[in-house]
């Protein structure tokens, strides 16, 4: 049974359809991205698996809980992160992790066992005792991380959770997130435009412009679904005496275009060439450095399907 | 929702602005008490033997306001500085979807945020009901008897729904304009409307309804319009209020004709049949706190969080 599940969920403000029809399912485990612009219904979705916002229509169920009747039971379960989250600025870091575990009934032993692990862990034990008044922009973020992690939660909804970061506290901060998944089976709901480490962490992704969602799957499936035609690209790059190479290269069968790309040649076949290439790279006594199919990025796929829409 | 109010509570006094309101009480309180002691000391004879407590409370001297009246003015700003930012202030910071996705009842945080805010004022008023009478058994060298402390008690209890009106109301604002700032103005528009400029214009619209009165009826009846129109006012139900309870000799409120007082022994009113005078005003303060707790508790129910 999946843990998140919506089900034609549809949010309605007066004039304007933020979400429409929206169906969706997350597994245990899984770490689903969410993609989209500014304004297609992100956060509206995650308002509504959080209970926070009712839907007008549709069936959503967290962990098996209806959000808007069983709030409560599903946010024990659930931790939220907010696209800017903001703490109380007088208090200092670990007093506001405090309070949150209180929120959450955590008992005073437990509840400073984990803060102190979760602060090492996003590495703000240095500062957690000063105000958060004095925090830059990415030690919130990290103290937010923290803070979602401090009920232990089974799933994890993240809006933005890399927005502010420098790339190294970034990449951290997912490297951290994608080791509680596998080590604890936690399924991850993560809403970010850092489109390449999207690509790297997550296991499936899904598209949501205009309040719909327009595509959902693994982002090599969606990559060979959205650029079918590319599927027999590959790019080459070798050294050598490269006389004549390109000729020759345009001349093999199946190869039907060649351009120039950087130090190499970008090859548009209609079927697999690759023996065939390296063969003539080594006959002509040239060596091969590198001879790859082109993977489609997220990037690509998200533009390609954003445009579409 | 203890968590939530045991935050508050603490929020509150550790910030700086309880510091500062605590301070402008405390001084105006204590100076308004002793001023006030000093002339019933002067004039011992005029002053009559019972509730000289009372008196210390009500009396104003020098042309300074009593402590009453100081409590009158500055009770609505204690409640504003409370509560204008109790909700928008969290929606400013941001802070307020966080803590909705915890595992609370939506509820809770507005209960325990209120419940923060009245118990803050009850230690305020508390603190200056201990000092008035600490003050007092040193200008007059007797302790307060009974009946005093009694009257006293009720006056704090007034006084804590007083400003709990102030409290639900400012809360009131910033949850339905959520702009810190906007909800602090638009308290204090409505508080000085509601202390200085409703009395002025019961009086004008008093002055209309009954046009120039000769007969002494006709006297009493625009008062009695004057002070009815005053009453949508919780400054003057509850300046009404502390005036019968702080006053036994006091038995009506506003004007009477001679017939009508005709008769009457000048002995004081027992503490119960001053609290049933005053039972209309009591009540309606605590209906108004009620109503505007319950609109703000409504809307906060329904509302969709998004930041």
């Amino acid at each position: 049974m999946p843990v998140i599940e919506t089900e034609n969920l549809t949010k309605r403000y007066r004039d304007l359809i933020a979400v429409n029809g929206l169906s969706f399912g997350v597994e245990q485990g899984e770490i689903f991205g969410f993609l989209g612009p500014n304004g297609a219904g992100k956060t509206t979705t995650i308002l509504m698996l959080l209970g926070l916002t009712e839907p007008s229509g549709g069936r959503v169920r967290v962990c098996g809980f209806d959000p808007s009747r069983q709030a409560l039971e599903v946010k024990k379960r659930v931790g939220y992160l907010p696209e800017n989250p903001g703490f109380y600025d007088d208090l200092s870091g670990r007093e506001n992790l405090r309070y949150i575990a209180r929120l959450n009934r955590i008992d005073e032993d437990e509840a400073s066992r984990r803060i102190g692990a979760l602060l090492e862990q996003v590495g703000m034990t240095k500062d957690s005792g000063r105000n958060v008044k004095e925090y830059s922009r990415g030690m919130k973020q990290r103290l937010g991380i923290a803070e979602v992690l401090v009920k232990e939660p089974q799933v994890l909804i993240l809006d933005e959770p890399t927005l502010g970061l420098d790339p190294d506290g970034a990449a951290r901060i997912l490297e951290l997130i994608t080791g509680l998944s596998r080590e604890r089976g936690l399924t991850v709901l993560l809403s970010s435009h850092m489109l390449h480490q999207v690509q790297q962490m997550c296991h499936r992704v899904g598209i949501i412009v205009g309040g719909k969602m327009i595509a959902a799957g693994a982002v090599d499936k969606l990559g060979s679904a959205a650029f079918e035609e590319r599927r027999w690209n590959f790019f080459i790059e070798c050294a050598g005496r490269s006389d004549g190479i390109e000729s020759d290269l345009a001349a093999l069968p199946g190869v039907q275009g060649i351009e120039r790309r950087g130090k190499g040649y970008y090859l548009r076949c209609d079927r697999d060439v690759r023996p065939e290439v390296a063969a003539l790279v080594v006959n002509k006594g040239m060596s091969l450095f590198q001879l790859r199919s082109e993977d489609t990025t997220l990037e690509e796929i998200y533009l390609k399907y954003f445009r579409e829409a | 929702m203890s968590v939530v109010f045991w935050k508050e509570l603490a929020d509150h006094f550790s910030s700086r602005r309880f510091m500062i309101l605590l301070a402008i009480i405390v001084l105006t309180g204590v100076w308004a008490v002793y001023a006030a002691g000093q002339s019933i000391r002067q004039d011992a004879e005029s002053a009559p033997a019972e509730y000289v407590f009372l008196l210390l409370l009500t009396s104003q001297s020098g042309g300074l306001l009593s402590l009453t009246s100081f409590l009158a003015l500055l009770g609505p700003l204690v409640g504003i500085m409370l509560g204008f930012d109790a909700i928008s202030g969290e929606y400013a910071r941001g802070t307020l979807s966080r803590v909705l996705s915890q595992p609370i009842y939506r509820d809770s945080l507005i209960n325990g945020k209120f419940l923060a805010g009245l118990a803050t004022v009850s230690a305020l008023w508390a603190s200056i009901l201990l000092l008035v009478i600490g003050l007092g058994i040193v200008l007059v060298g007797f302790p307060p008897n009974p009946e005093e402390l009694w009257r006293m008690l009720i006056f704090t209890v007034i006084g804590i729904i007083y400003v709990g009106f102030w409290l639900a109301l400012a809360m009131l604002f910033s949850l339905f304009l959520q702009r810190t700032v906007t909800a602090a103005l638009a308290s204090l528009a409505l508080w000085l409307f509601l202390a200085i400029f409703t009395p002025l214009i019961a009086q004008i619209v008093a002055g209309m309804i009954v046009p120039d009165p000769t007969a002494p009826e006709e006297v009493v009846r625009q008062t009695d319009v004057a002070s009815m129109i005053g009453r949508v006012s919780p400054t003057t139900l509850y300046e009404e209020s502390v005036q019968i309870i702080l006053n036994p000799t006091a038995r009506v409120l506003g004007a009477a004709l001679q017939e009508q007082t005709q008769g009457i022994l000048l002995t004081p009113l027992a503490l119960s049949q001053s609290l049933l005078l005053i039972l209309p005003q009591f009540t309606t303060l605590i209906a108004i706190v009620a109503a505007c707790f319950a609109i703000c508790y409504i809307k906060f129910m329904r509302t969709e969080i998004r930041a």
